[in-house]
């Protein structure tokens, strides 16, 4: 039957769900955001900062209010864990000219979200240089609690990893409804991460591109809801 | 028993004896036309009108020219724009192009420009090829030195570039071409020499983004051409006024609507309407009207060739499904519906064209134009939802004017039988729905300036002034012209961060134009304003299993709409194209299939077309349903029924809505029963369980029909009205189009939708085609998340603005439930039950049909999240 406001049966909170890597636990929340409590880490990927204003330099005018809706979104965290450290995935920004077209009121937002503590950007494809407008230090990958966090994940079945770069979602077919929506995908010794970016699109994790990272030994899957965030079986989720 | 395929009838039938072509048009050009020894003597040519050897070939026909040929050749010379209504088979369409023919003749102009004279301008592509052909006729016999010309989006690039440059005198053509022509440079000149404008149906193009284009592109038009005159041709209507202002150029905006001549021309015999009566008994709810298809198949054999028309895809592959296992006799029957490939389209026009079928189950592919064939019946399966259409869809059969067309209607359900007597009083009445007469869609005009400065610089006062001349932009404010300006330049947003990639640069005389070329290279590949949803081929396998399949192997049968495709599962079975399919899955841009066994397939209904009930209609069932008096003349089942309801509960008045409260199971119900049509009431649904919600009511869920929509929730609601907890007349308020509207659009999947629509017209969004999905995870951006981020930071952009103009009239119809509310203020008639009333069954029925709404998509994610847990511990399915 279908509710409006269907009882919660099992989990009592949606908005983060525990997450296991390595025997380390991690909270993964629902606007696709990782918070590792041992460390006083927030992790994010795939933030593609000013990819409006990207499209807007080639002629296709979108709204120019992506990086300002992701950095919202980033201080609602910031606000809910109050992270010792935030830690950015790479693909920060859109291009490597993003920051020079950033808003000043982006930049200051993004520096107050800086104060008191440590910011780390991790390069990544998009964004192999980053300006030092954006403040933080600029690191190619970094190894915390004898976890690698970097942007693109090594290839073949490595582990002691979380990473970003494929912008991983995850098509749900389930009660007659098809849903698509950006997801956490692991297998316990690695984790790649959904792309936190307002103007991001996702990949399906059923893709080829997926297949060498986790072999056959099955997958974990979070999906991001608006409520919540929510495990799903990976034998319920489909091809696009 | 045959394979049924849509091709079938074509392969069963003889060899093919002529080249497949439509009926010829040149009949339904001027066969019309009344005999001499017909008694209108007032219709003997005017000498003066008709040239000697035009007025010739009309004696050698045996033919004299109708009075309304007459009359649009008097306007012409007098160099008036009319608008002519006539009836199907009235000669409409010769009228339309003698003054043009006479005048083309009779030669004699200085050229200024490239020599087009004249321009038609049809919906449809094929209707202005079937037109050329059947015009090309009559000049030919009556030995005029006149070249027409079509151009579609299928006539070749390098015919195409021939045409701007050496253009023929008529050129016959669809909106989107005369945009595409009017974006290019060189537009002065092709137009220089235009005289006429002839705008074809009309009535089916004008209250539509389309029509707003095409206004738009015949005020450029008058631009360049200053003397054009224009002439409209339309089906009857309800308000031609509409159509006549549309025909010529509004001077005074504010203070009033020019408009052209009008021209009508009596409807000839008046159809014959039947309303089938089946020897089963008429079911509560649905409307494929399986019940009847014994009855149905027996009037197709008693005709040559009937159409049978029906309201949805869905439908049409049921009922051709249902007619061919009856089919006895092997009647060649056919399936025409826009989600079958082109091709497989034109077998079965073409078996129409040369007499090979005996019935073509159609959607309204086949509502418009062009003659496939000698129809003399029309059955309608189903309700016709508006009396238009109706007429519309009759007038397929039988194109003799002084005839009648023979019509019968089968309606699917006990309501639809109210419907269809509505429809049958209404076609008896004459009368039409009207259309809402609408102000232009700002993301059309937003296409429209940026194409014009692609033509050439333009000076926005100017432009300003030639918008307005345009019906539709007629109440257009500078504000709203400026912004609309400042969108196709910079996207319009209050953040201006976008000036340094303006589209649009002042130049030194205080035009403004276009960047870069390339702008405009991008604007025409992006033209027009009709936006599919995304659809995917199906493609037929011979075997099973997609897996690494290289994509090219199979047929091709059609396309289905995306979200459909991603609801099957593999080994789901749906009818397609006439046949039995396995869905097997998707590639990139294609849905795979094999055929499949099954006896019974699981129909699920897929889009295509639902109208919602016209305002029109729905006032006669409602004046109907208050009449007792009219009930005897119902069919028995529906005069109880509807006897039962006076028992159990009431009939609401004309001027009423009817609420009723009971319990059923373990839940209580609300059904109401506005007839305001389906989109309506899902609006209305959505208000009242957000209210109930409030209230602490619990609702649960509701389904909605073209009558009524019923609310179930956890809480007794005639317990919270009796006790003062709950009144109705707040529940209804009107003010629900306030805040709850705003707060639910927010989230609305349709809204989204909507806005969709207005991002790609305006050209925000880059038409796509499904094949980038996949690769294109950095380029394609969806505009759900641009809606999103839009609303929360740009709440008053205009494409917001246009996005909530469209879902006032379309897809939420917010504009037609406002009316009701108004109308039913202090009029809400409550009925306290203890258990369902007649009345109420068919929308209950719908329960488990039809979409259930309020339902959350993360509930979705939960339930899934909890099965995963379950199966976590050990607790799995069983």
């Amino acid at each position: 039957m279908n509710m409006l406001k269907p009882e919660r049966i099992g989990l009592d909170d949606f908005a983060d769900q525990p997450v296991n890597i390595c025997g380390k636990t991690f909270l993964a929340h629902k606007f696709g955001a990782l918070y590792w409590p041992a460390e006083r880490a927030l992790i994010v990927s795939d933030l593609h900062l000013e990819k409006g204003s990207a499209f807007a330099a080639r002629g296709q005018m979108l709204p120019p209010y992506d990086t300002r809706e992701t950095l919202r979104k980033l201080a609602a965290l910031i606000d809910r864990y109050q992270p010792e450290t935030v830690i950015s995935l790479g693909d920060s920004l859109h291009d490597s000219d993003g920051a020079a077209r950033m808003d000043q009121a982006d930049i200051e937002s993004l520096h107050m979200l800086q104060e008191d503590r440590d910011w780390i950007w991790i390069t990544g494809n998009h964004d192999p240089k980053i300006d030092r407008t954006l403040a933080g230090y600029v690191v190619q990958e970094i190894i915390v609690g004898g976890i690698a966090l970097r942007h693109e994940p090594r290839s073949g079945a490595a582990t002691h990893e979380i990473a970003g770069h494929f912008h991983p979602a995850a098509r749900l077919v389930f009660h007659g409804t098809s849903l698509r929506r950006p997801c956490f995908v692991g297998n316990r010794l690695r984790l790649i991460m959904p792309a936190f970016g307002a103007y991001t699109g996702g990949l399906n994790i059923l893709d080829l591109a997926f297949e060498p990272l986790f072999g056959t030994d099955g997958l974990d899957v979070w999906m991001l809801g608006h409520e919540g965030l929510y495990p799903v079986a990976a034998r319920l989720l489909r091809d696009d | 028993m045959p394979r049924k395929t849509t091709d079938k009838p074509a392969r069963k039938a003889r060899p093919p004896a002529r080249r497949p072509k439509s009926k010829p048009r040149s009949a339904a050009l001027v066969a019309p036309a009344a005999k001499k020894k017909s008694p209108r003597a007032e219709a003997a040519p005017d000498p003066t009108l008709l040239p000697s050897d035009i007025s010739a070939w009309f004696a050698r026909r045996g033919w004299t020219p109708r009075p309304h040929q007459l009359a649009l050749l008097q306007a012409a010379r007098e160099r008036r724009s009319t608008l002519l209504i006539a009836p199907t088979g009235a000669g409409k369409t010769l009228a339309g192009f003698l003054p043009s023919l006479i005048s083309i003749h009779s030669g004699g102009r200085k050229k200024a420009g490239a020599g087009l004279y004249t321009l038609y301008i049809s919906p449809l592509k094929a209707l202005a090829a079937d037109v050329e052909r059947n015009l090309n006729t009559p000049i030919e016999e009556m030995g005029l030195q006149v070249r027409t010309e079509t151009r579609t989006g299928d006539t070749s690039v390098s015919r195409r570039q021939r045409q701007r440059v050496k253009p023929p005198h008529i050129l016959l053509t669809t909106p989107e071409q005369v945009a595409l022509l009017l974006s290019h440079p060189d537009a002065p000149y092709l137009f220089a020499d235009l005289d006429t404008i002839i705008l074809d149906e009309l009535h089916a193009l004008a209250a539509s983004k389309r029509g707003d284009l095409l206004a738009l592109d015949i005020a450029r038009l008058r631009k360049l051409a200053p003397n054009v005159m224009t002439i409209g041709l339309s089906a009857t209507v309800a308000r031609p006024s509409e159509l006549r202002g549309y025909l010529v150029a509004q001077s005074e905006p504010e203070t009033m609507t020019n408009l052209a001549d009008l021209v009508t021309v009596k409807g000839g015999a008046k159809p014959v309407i039947e309303i089938l009566e089946a020897e089963k008994d008429i079911p509560w709810t649905g409307h494929t009207a399986r019940y009847a298809m014994h009855e149905v198949y027996d009037a197709i054999r008693a005709h040559k060739l009937s159409l049978i028309f029906v309201n949805t895809r869905m439908q049409a592959e049921y009922a051709f499904q249902e007619l061919w296992r009856i089919n006895d006799d092997n009647l060649p029957i056919g399936l025409h519906h826009g989600s079958l490939d082109a091709a497989q389209r034109k077998k079965v026009e073409a078996a129409m064209a040369e007499g090979r079928l005996r019935a073509v189950v159609a959607t309204s592919t086949l509502d418009l134009g062009i003659d496939w064939g000698d129809v003399d019946l029309v059955i309608h399966l189903g309700a016709p939802k508006g009396a238009s259409r109706l007429l519309q869809r009759i007038g397929r059969a039988n194109h003799r004017l002084d005839e009648p067309s023979q019509a019968i209607l089968v309606p699917g359900n006990r309501f639809e039988v109210l419907e269809c007597r509505a429809a049958q009083q209404a076609a008896e009445a004459g009368d039409q729905d009207a259309q809402l007469s609408r102000s232009g869609a700002l993301d059309v005009l937003a296409q429209h300036v940026l194409g014009m400065a692609c033509e050439a610089p333009f000076d926005p006062d100017v432009l300003f002034d030639e918008v307005r001349c345009a019906l539709p932009y007629a109440g257009l404010t500078r504000k709203q012209f400026d912004r609309t300006v400042d969108f196709v330049s910079t996207g319009g947003y209050a953040l201006r961060s976008y000036e340094r990639f303006a589209k649009l640069r002042p130049t030194d005389d205080g035009k403004l134009r276009v960047t870069n070329p390339a702008i405009a290279q991008q604007y025409r590949l992006n033209i027009g304003t009709i936006v599919d949803a995304p659809h995917l081929k199906v493609r037929l396998l011979a075997h099973r299993g997609v897996k690494r399949l290289p994509s090219m192997d199979g047929r091709v049968l059609g396309e289905v709409e995306e979200y459909f495709a991603e609801q099957l599962t593999p080994g789901d079975t749906f009818v397609f194209a006439g046949q039995v399919l396995r869905f097997e899955g998707i590639r990139d841009t294609e849905v795979f299939v094999t055929r499949a066994n099954a006896e019974d397939p699981m129909v699920p209904s897929y889009d295509g077309g639902k109208f919602p009930l016209s305002t029109h209609l729905a006032r006669r069932v409602r004046d109907m349903l208050a009449d007792p008096s009219v009930w005897s003349a119902l069919p028995n089942p529906v005069a109880n029924w509807l006897e039962l309801q006076t028992e159990f509960s009431v009939m609401p008045a004309p001027d009423e809505v009817l609420v009723e409260t009971f319990p059923r199971g373990n839940r209580h119900f609300l059904v109401a029963y506005p007839f305001e049509g389906r989109l309506a009431h899902q609006t209305l649904g959505m208000l009242l369980t957000r209210r109930l919600d409030r209230i602490g009511a619990q609702p649960i869920g509701f389904v909605a029909n073209d009558y009524a929509l019923a609310v179930w929730t956890h809480r007794d609601i005639s317990d919270l009205v009796a006790n003062s907890r709950l009144s109705l007349a707040e529940l209804f308020d009107e003010d629900m189009l306030g805040d709850d509207l705003d707060a639910w659009l927010a989230e609305s999947a349709l809204m989204k939708r909507t806005f969709r629509l207005a991002a790609v017209i305006a050209g925000l969004i880059e038409r796509r085609h499904p094949g980038k999905v996949k690769s294109g995870r950095q380029v394609t951006i969806s505009t759900d998340l641009i809606y999103d981020v839009l609303r929360r930071h740009d709440p008053d952009h205009l494409l917001l603005e246009a996005a909530w103009a469209d879902a006032a009239t379309g897809l939420l119809d917010i504009k037609r439930l406002g009316t009701f509310l108004a109308r039913i203020k202090n009029r809400i008639r409550h009925q306290i039950l203890d258990h369902v009333s007649p009345l109420a069954v068919p929308v209950l029925l719908e329960i488990g049909i039809e979409l259930v709404y309020g339902q959350d998509r993360d509930a979705v994610l939960r339930a899934a999240a909890d099965e995963l847990i379950r199966e976590a511990t050990g607790d799995a399915e069983q």
